[in-house]
């Protein structure tokens, strides 16, 4: 297998735009990566992508050309960005193509996701019953581990605190105001602890990367950011996840700490070694309990990390530094995207005001999502 | 009155003590709920307890979007996972408290309760609330 280097890449703005469909943003998200790797559409053989609620993304060709291209749908929930990014690296890697693409967008109605239950396995009841929200997992997860670690609430409010002043830094982010701490633990109690604040909206965006291979990025004359691994896991036995009517009384592994370990592995680095960080943050508790998973501090310790400012854009370790799914919302099909986005952006020192100081080489992006599946992937410049 | 019908028949079983309706894999594991269709097979019904701790909670504030379809006039509800010892962790309603009398490990006990006019569904509540 050969390095795969990320050589363009584009987003769209999320949150609400009215009068753009979900794969026009994507569309936006590609010419714009195409644009930032000197390249045209002609030149990209082959492409993966996706949305969850605004179509299939291989449509797109009828607005981008009709070249041909190998074009393969993702549907991958939460991960579908990652996933789009792991087939693109495979495709590569594998020798096959020399350049790529990765694509996700979506366009979300407002409130909650609502989600079938018979297409998840589970029986109509479950959804009937008013369990089968994702927020209600997320809240429960938290509620039980902040017991056991000793984490506070006013702890999640400073994690949506911090989402909001780094959105406001970020031209693509959706939320660009700040929040202060106050507004935040009084907003609306949605699922006890969690507050209105403290969760991501559904929304919409696109992003898009270009992928090649070294010899083609030479040929080129671009200089790219290297993929030092890509890993997508599903679930182990034993773990807790969402949309699960029954929990094993024996305390199981998670797709996160799988995908974690095997992205570490691959790139011959540790947790140590990481310079900026894209967690998911479903909600501020999904961020403090990603940050153990990951491996980056040990159950509990976030309390400490967070009251000295240690995932701050100046800290040890900045996290979610455009402000994350609190601050950008998540379209399901461009989040994990959005992630790699912002660390190329990080790693090629053009995040502006939010630029994270003495030049990262290292950047980690990490999903979630139903029913347990997660994607990581390592960026070295 | 009509008599409430239970929100699924093969949810729990219909008697004056009833029990959730659980499934025992070949392996011996615990599962809930019994899984239908091919899934099932060579798994057996497995009774569950009525007591257990409470695992997890959270409460509900807003209505849930489909395929929730309680009653229009909303109520905030809890929901919690509890443990029942030796056998799974169930999720469910929980009724007859409020969130800031709740705490990890504390016994609570199965209980049937009206889902809307015309249907029941199951919950645990605290021992203590029997």
């Amino acid at each position: 297998m050969s390095d795969v280097y990320i050589i363009g890449a584009g987003i769209h703005p999320f949150g609400r735009t009215e009068g753009r469909s979900g794969r026009e943003q994507g569309i936006y998200a590609v010419r714009e990566a195409l644009a930032d790797a000197g390249l045209k559409w002609q030149d990209i053989q082959c492409a993966f992508g996706g949305s969850s609620a605004a179509g299939s993304a291989d449509i797109m060709v009828n607005e981008l050309g009709l070249t041909g291209v190998a074009f393969t749908n993702i549907l991958n929930g939460c991960a579908t960005g990652g996933s789009s990014l792991a087939a693109a690296q495979y495709a590569v890697a594998s020798g096959t193509f020399d350049l790529a693409m990765a694509v996700g967008f979506d366009k979300h109605p407002r409130g909650a996701f609502n989600f079938k239950p018979r297409e998840y396995g589970l029986p109509s009841w479950y959804g009937q019953n008013g369990m089968m929200l994702t927020t209600q997992f997320f809240a429960m997860k938290i509620q039980r581990y902040m017991r056991l670690y000793g984490i506070r609430r006013e702890t999640l409010g400073r994690v949506a605190e911090k989402a909001f002043r780094n959105g406001e830094k970020a031209a693509h982010a959706w939320r660009r105001s700040p929040v202060d701490l106050e507004t935040i633990m009084n907003s609306q109690m949605v699922n006890d602890p969690l507050t209105k604040y403290m969760f991501c909206a559904p929304a919409e965006g696109g992003a898009a990367m270009i992928l090649a291979s070294q010899k083609k990025m030479n040929e080129l004359g671009v200089t790219g950011i290297k993929i030092a691994s890509i890993a997508v896991r599903t679930r182990p036995p034993n773990s807790f996840e969402v949309f699960q009517p029954g929990v094993s009384i024996v305390e199981g592994g998670k797709p996160t700490q799988l995908a974690s370990a095997a992205a570490f592995e691959m790139a011959g680095i540790g947790p140590e070694d990481i310079d900026v960080a894209q967690l998911q943050d479903t909600e501020s508790g999904a961020e403090i309990m990603h940050m153990a998973e990951n491996g980056f501090c040990k159950d509990g310790e976030q309390e400490q990390w967070i009251a000295e400012g240690r995932t701050e854009i100046g800290g040890a370790l900045p996290v979610n530094t455009d402000g994350g799914c609190i601050a950008c919302g998540e379209p399901i099909g461009a989040s994990g995207l959005r992630h790699v986005y912002e660390n190329m952006q990080q790693l090629r020192g053009r995040a502006s005001a939010r630029q994270v100081p003495n030049n990262p080489k290292t950047a980690y992006s990490h999903v979630y999502g139903a029913p347990g599946i997660s994607a990581v992937a390592i960026l070295e410049a | 009155m009509q008599q409430p019908k239970p929100i699924d028949p093969n949810l729990w079983t219909n008697e004056a003590q009833p029990q959730l309706i659980g499934g025992k894999l070949p392996d011996g594991k615990i599962v809930f709920p019994m899984p239908e269709g091919d899934a099932a097979a060579e798994v057996e019904q497995f009774l569950l307890s009525r007591e257990g701790t409470l695992w997890s909670w959270t409460s509900q504030e807003f209505r849930p979007k489909l395929p929730y379809d309680g009653p229009e006039d909303f109520e905030p509800y809890l929901i919690g996972y509890v443990e029942l010892p030796g056998e799974v962790i169930v999720e469910t309603r929980i009724v007859n408290t409020t969130l800031d009398k709740l705490e990890l490990g504390m016994p609570m006990a199965l209980t049937i309760i009206s889902f809307d006019t015309e249907r029941s569904t199951y919950a645990f509540q605290p021992e203590s609330a029997q």
